[in-house]
């Protein structure tokens, strides 16, 4: 760990993989810029790889005041123990006061990681950081700006609020797609600063026999309506329901935990605590029940559209519309009254009458 | 050759059962209302562990700290195979964060000289995922998280194909290592009948403590403690008696343990009340949906 040092400067671990940075770290230069701000220090990125110094650019262009550049063959293919090592060698000799991580699986595997190596404090899977001040409850002792580290905690039912005031630096990692992404700006100024790797020589512990990526294929992010099923679905082949209204409304198509457990639509698309915590303009549940934990990572869409069969069925607390209706006959009716487009409201009319 | 495992796990409140009974009037979740429940991730740790011994021979052990009532864990870990079981619980172990947590676990699982350490890659209480590489960086053993497949294991090198997020990779790694394993690494074994009869009975001497201080209230300390030590002995005639660690018995260092050894406080918790602004129900019927699609169309959200 290294002291409490309030001139510390606020970092962003810049994630990137074969070359190319992925959307989380320029989502956290977003939230860094504010942390820094609020504590009048500067923000840096730091960029470990190997030939990856290009992607600097990118990253001032995002706000970066600086980017400290560490590039080894070594650092080519991730691994926990050759990043985490150049990491805390930068943090030992730099002393910044914030650091955070994508909550990815790359991230999830090397903050804690860097946390045991310096006996520091780190949070898991924030969905927002901001500065405050913290009284301890036990001491009473006061403690100003610190990072607060807000997170959902017990599948999503609480949230709670984590401090970190003497073992520092201040390290969490946030989840993908809660901060919003910033546009780059081409004018802006920063510094590189090449550090070198400590790695010459050096055998690190796993080697890498095949990788498999593939690009994801839905990007619930980015979409402005969203289309989801649940258990309620019924089956894969009645999921077809979802993807029909989804495309008469040009939406992407979500899903619950429980949907993606039974097989009904994969893993990419599920909505949720554990899944993509999504806000769109509108958000249609179909025969979705509403755990806690997919509430928690929907309830903030604009509008919410329940359709459900049970009444009483949760999900219903945080819908703005509700159908209680068999979604087997309500959706093919949607998707009509859709197709009917701007007419509709006449229609409407008219069946009254 | 043999490999030795140890498995990490805990018992966790069921928080995927947060529904109906659960939940408050106010919108929030009664906690003890949820069962206590294994960690399902650590079960599939624990199937990963069992396969490797089944297949390759060696050991099986598992290990959870907590409180006394986290034996239930054990016990189930014995029913599924498991060939022994180490509880660590001490007060002073309250209130540990991850770091702490891993510090603690490291000091028993090296009392073992494990050649494979595995743990589930997450627990559904606070879904932190942080515990299983801290312990390998205080083993300074490699970490191999998100394990899928198991692909190769011999001759003191094992192979894992891993979840990338978009992707997988497939790495190899010299023993000892610790393994952090998914859900859609197995499918775990269930509880083994005979397995079940006969350690259904085993119990702690923490577990035996409490059992005597409500049979016996109105005994001395010095009666308890007599009746708690002979019963402790009948149990390990039987090989019933779960091993029980302190943090004195594991030789670790109290400032690195619990409140004190922990860097992260909460600062505040908050339940949430996760209900929507005002609702409008719509009939099932092609008016009605008409209406709310017309609707939905006049205020811009759609079309």
């Amino acid at each position: 760990m290294i002291d409490v040092n309030k001139q510390g400067e606020v970092w962003v671990f810049a994630e990137q993989e074969s070359g190319k940075l992925s959307e989380v770290p320029l989502e956290l230069l977003v939230k860094g810029r504010q942390l820094a701000d609020a504590l009048s220090v500067p923000l840096a990125g730091v960029l470990l790889g190997d030939g990856v110094a290009g992607l600097a650019d990118t990253l001032i262009a995002h706000g970066a005041e600086k980017v400290y550049l560490a590039e080894h063959p070594l650092l080519g293919h991730y691994q926990a123990a050759g990043y985490a090592r150049v990491l805390c060698d930068l943090v030992e000799q730099h002393k910044p006061q914030i650091c955070i991580y994508g909550a990815t699986p790359l991230g999830r595997d090397l903050a804690p990681t860097v946390a045991s190596a310096m006996w520091c404090g780190l949070t898991a899977d924030c969905t927002d950081l901001q500065i405050g001040d913290h009284t301890d409850p036990i001491t009473k002792q006061q403690y100003e700006k610190l990072m607060l580290q807000i997170r959902p905690a017990f599948g999503g039912s609480v949230i709670a609020t984590i401090v970190n005031f003497d073992r520092w630096p201040q390290m969490a990692t946030v989840r993908e797609g809660v901060m919003p992404l910033g546009a780059p700006q081409s004018g802006r100024k920063g510094q590189v600063i090449r550090f070198k790797a400590d790695l010459d020589g050096a055998t690190l512990p796993l080697e890498l026999i095949e990788t498999r990526r593939r690009a994801k294929k839905v990007n619930l992010k980015a979409a402005r309506i969203i289309v989801s099923g649940g258990a309620g679905v019924g089956s894969r082949e009645n999921f077809r329901l979802v993807w029909d209204l989804a495309n008469s409304l040009g939406a992407a198509v979500g899903g619950s935990r429980a949907a993606v457990d039974l097989g009904y639509v994969d893993d990419d698309h599920q909505v949720g605590q554990t899944g993509t915590t999504v806000r769109p303009a509108l958000y249609v549940a179909c025969g979705i029940s509403g755990a806690v934990q997919h509430r928690a990572g929907m309830a903030e869409s604009a509008k919410i559209l329940a359709i459900n069969d049970d009444p009483e069925a949760p999900i219903f607390s945080v819908a703005h519309y509700g159908i209680v209706g068999d979604l087997n006959d309500v959706i093919p009716k949607m998707i009509k009254a859709i197709r009917g487009g701007a007419g509709v409201k006449g229609a409407a009319e008219v069946a009254k009458a | 050759m043999k490999y030795n495992c140890v498995v990490c796990v805990k018992q966790v409140p069921d928080t995927k059962r947060i529904t109906g009974d659960a939940m408050t009037e106010e919108g929030t979740v009664n906690r003890g209302a949820l069962p206590a429940v294994f960690n399902p991730e650590d079960l599939n740790a624990l199937e990963q562990a069992l396969w490797i011994r089944d297949e390759y021979g060696g050991t099986v052990t598992v290990l959870t700290m907590g409180p006394p009532t986290a034996c239930e864990v054990l016990r189930e870990g014995l029913y599924r195979g498991a060939d022994q079981v180490v509880l660590i619980t001490d007060r002073a172990a309250a209130a540990s964060d991850t770091l702490a947590t891993s510090y603690i676990l490291s000091c028993a699982v090296t009392k073992f000289s494990p050649d494979i350490v595995l743990c589930g890659r997450q627990a559904i209480d606070g879904d932190t995922a942080q515990v299983g590489p801290q312990l390998a960086q205080k083993l300074t053993f490699p970490v191999i998280s998100y394990l899928e497949e198991l692909v190769g294991l011999d001759d003191g090198k094992i192979t894992v194909r891993r979840n990338i997020g978009n992707g997988w990779e497939v790495v190899s790694s010299k023993l000892p290592v610790l393994l952090t394993v998914t859900g859609s690494a197995n499918i775990p074994r269930p509880p083994g009948a005979r397995r079940m009869m006969k350690y259904k009975k085993a119990r702690s001497a923490a577990e035996l403590t409490g059992q005597v201080a409500d049979e016996m209230p109105d005994a001395s300390q010095q009666e308890k403690a007599t009746e708690v030590k002979k019963r402790c002995e009948a149990l390990k005639g039987r090989g019933l008696l779960l091993e029980q660690w302190s943090l004195d018995d594991i030789e670790a260092d109290l400032a690195w343990c619990g409140r004190d050894g922990s860097p992260t406080k909460v600062h505040r918790v908050q339940s949430i009340v996760l209900a929507g602004g005002e609702y409008r129900e719509f009939p099932p019927t092609d008016e009605g949906i008409a209406e709310l699609v017309g609707d939905l169309i006049e205020d811009h959200t759609i079309g």
